[in-house]
């Protein structure tokens, strides 16, 4: 297979669609990334609260026995 | 049968079972994604009415195809909440709607971008594009009504009932092309019969849409395992396996 454009200059500009072409890919993934990241970060967020939370209790146990 | 269906409803199951193949799933969509947007843009030809603009087709399409098609996952996960008050229903109806509604943008906002060089307009008030934004709405609606409700339960129902009525906006996306006179074309690619398409240009395009589809399917895991994290996170198996780590 080989490419349809020339070369990477080519490949950018895309005939004077390039601005759009290429604004609009970037735009879907940004979204898809914010898409992915969102809940991972959020998986994490409370992954940090049930450790710190059992840290305690656990510490709040050994010291009272 | 059954029984399958009893672990399917339990959040647990679904988390520890998830936890396998969730990062295989992210990479696979991931990598199809990459693929495809480097045949589309690089590799297919270009289209000899449209240039190559037409390119952003790549995206656009796959996006709205999915975000349509997760409609329908969506409603079918409200349905089963509403009757069988599954809790995984519910929590898989909500991590639908956010995904949803980020591919309902990627496909609006990609047709605006194609629309100026091929119509010379970002926007019109035509038959497709407004359904397409009502879907909009109602993927937003429903992430808005599940912040509306304190109690859990009564959210539950609520945005069910809500999604389930939206699907009657389905049918009038697919079909606004062939009711009213618009200006967006009509559908390249159909169930029945071949596509009005050269094979170089729909090959990279099905595989987009296969890609966007495993894409829909990775984020709403995510976006599930994230929701029954929180919901469960006083439990004993999440205190077990945290502490495990």
């Amino acid at each position: 297979m080989t490419m349809y454009f020339g070369s990477l200059a080519e490949l950018w500009a895309m005939d004077g669609h390039g601005a759009f072409v290429w604004s609009a890919y970037f735009i879907v993934a940004m979204t898809l990334v914010l898409a992915m990241y969102l809940p991972i970060a959020r998986h994490r967020q409370t992954v940090g609260q049930v450790r710190r939370r059992v840290q305690r209790e656990s510490i709040t146990a050994s010291s009272t026995s | 049968m059954w029984t399958w269906f009893h672990k399917l409803g339990s959040p647990r199951w679904f988390y520890q079972m998830s936890t396998r193949w969730v990062n295989w799933l992210g990479a696979l969509a991931c990598t199809l994604l990459l693929i495809g947007a480097v045949w589309g843009l690089a590799f297919a030809p270009s289209d000899f009415k449209q240039g190559n603009s037409y390119r952003i087709i790549f995206v656009h399409v796959p996006a709205a195809v999915v975000a349509l098609a997760g409609y329908y996952v969506m409603a079918i996960a409200g349905a089963v909440s509403l009757i069988w008050k599954m809790k995984v229903a519910d929590m898989a109806l909500k991590s639908c709607a956010s995904i949803g509604a980020a591919l309902t943008f990627v496909a609006l906002v990609t047709g605006a971008i194609w629309g100026k060089p091929t119509w010379g307009t970002w926007w019109v008030w035509d038959a497709r594009i407004t359904s397409m934004l009502i879907l909009l709405f109602l993927y937003l609606g429903i992430l808005a009504l599940y912040q509306a409700f304190e109690d859990r339960d009564s959210a539950a129902k609520a945005c069910a009932v809500l999604a389930l009525v939206g699907t009657v906006n389905i049918p009038i996306i697919y079909k606004s092309v062939d009711w009213w006179y618009s200006l967006h074309q009509p559908a390249t690619i159909k169930f029945t019969g071949a596509p009005t398409m050269h094979p170089d240009m729909y090959r990279p395009l099905f595989l987009m849409i296969f890609a966007f589809y495993l894409f829909f399917a990775f984020v709403v895991t995510l976006n599930l395992r994230a929701e029954i994290l929180e919901r469960e996170r006083k439990s004993r198996w999440v205190e077990e396996m945290v502490g495990a780590q």
